[in-house]
């Protein structure tokens, strides 16, 4: 009688999932109380959560709005931010498979977490399964710590007296942490400091930020277009349940 | 907020996800394109982080708010894997603090 075992570990990916949403719905409590503290009303907050479903262009969008920017200012940041959902849809292209309708619905939840663990499954049949239950689940854990957060933070009152303007630099800084393992990141993200600082004083409030994207081209021209050595989290998210 | 802000947020947000993921069944994007894309939230984070603690309007100021943030960004560089929370709730504390006492 021959014994053969199965190699591969049973697969961790529902539980990882799970967890992950779980620690992304504390950021969504920090959303909800921003956003309205900010001046967004509860329906308002949520209805971004949902249909935005993307943490740091919401975190900008509030930001830049009630850091005094113009709405023109805070929606071309935020875009601009959600532009690399696009890279993670093109790395995820050939694993979601299904229908037409089943992939445009894949689409609202390709997000860094959902990426990170997707791409991060050693067995290729875990990796579009993985995608969906890490989706799903920081979905719905996003969702409910929006309402949660949004509901109480409107019993807090004035929100500079809780330091709580002070609190979303802090959560970009957070934010920012993956994107900058790399030394073009780093790059990338001293230069965008860099301009939108000395864009202070002659831009609208607001504008600073749009001029920083530059950051990105100096980098490219610093460290060049192609390098070989920086890939891996270029593409990669952390999977440290960082909000994003 | 006006709603149209979050609508419009919304729809580019999800177009986004949805061309890298549907549209480019025939020709994927240039190397260079993919990887000037994924500089952008970088240089994006610095320029916000920047802003959100130095600038008022059009001017800068270092208030209370540098001091939370300085605060949050030290806590972050100690204990690297610190919870997202955890350096939030640093940087409000120490800049309602500061207020508080100035």
């Amino acid at each position: 009688m021959t014994e053969t075992p199965d190699p591969t570990p049973p697969p961790t990916y529902r539980r990882d999932g799970i967890v992950l949403g779980a620690a992304v719905g504390l950021f969504g409590i920090t959303f909800g109380v921003l956003a309205v503290a900010a001046g967004l009303t509860v329906a308002q907050t949520s209805a971004m959560s949902v249909l935005v479903f993307t943490g740091a262009s919401q975190f900008a969008v509030v930001g830049i709005v009630a850091a005094g920017g113009s709405s023109a200012a805070a929606l071309a940041s935020s875009l601009l931010l959600a532009a690399r959902n696009g890279i993670y849809g093109l790395a995820l292209h050939r694993h979601i498979g299904g229908s037409r309708p089943r992939r445009l619905l894949a689409a609202q939840f390709v997000i860094d977490e959902s990426t990170a663990l997707a791409l991060g499954q050693e067995d290729r049949r875990h990796t579009e399964p993985a995608f969906w239950v890490a989706g799903l689940a920081v979905f719905t854990f996003w969702n409910l710590g929006t309402v949660v957060g949004a509901l109480g933070g409107a019993a807090l009152g004035d929100p500079e007296a809780w330091g709580l303007d002070a609190a979303f630099p802090a959560g970009f800084l957070v934010l920012m942490r993956p994107h900058i393992a790399t030394r073009a990141g780093k790059i990338a993200a001293a230069s965008g400091a860099l301009i939108a600082l000395v864009s202070v004083p002659l831009l609208p409030a607001g504008a600073p930020i749009i001029a920083g994207a530059l950051g990105a081209a100096v980098a490219l021209l610093v460290v060049g277009p192609t390098p070989h050595t920086d890939r891996p989290s270029d593409q990669g998210p952390s999977e440290r349940g960082e909000p994003t | 907020m006006s709603w149209w802000v979050i609508i419009a947020l919304a729809g580019g947000a999800y177009a986004f996800k949805a061309i890298g993921l549907l549209a480019f069944d025939a020709r994927p994007p240039s190397p260079r394109v993919v990887r000037a894309l994924s500089l952008l939230p970088p240089a994006l984070l610095g320029a916000l982080i920047i802003t959100q603690t130095v600038a008022v309007d059009t001017s800068i100021v270092l208030d209370a708010r540098a001091a939370g943030v300085g605060a949050g960004a030290l806590v972050a560089i100690v204990w690297r894997r610190v919870p997202f929370l955890m350096v939030l709730l640093v940087a409000a504390g120490v800049t309602a603090l500061v207020r508080a006492v100035t």
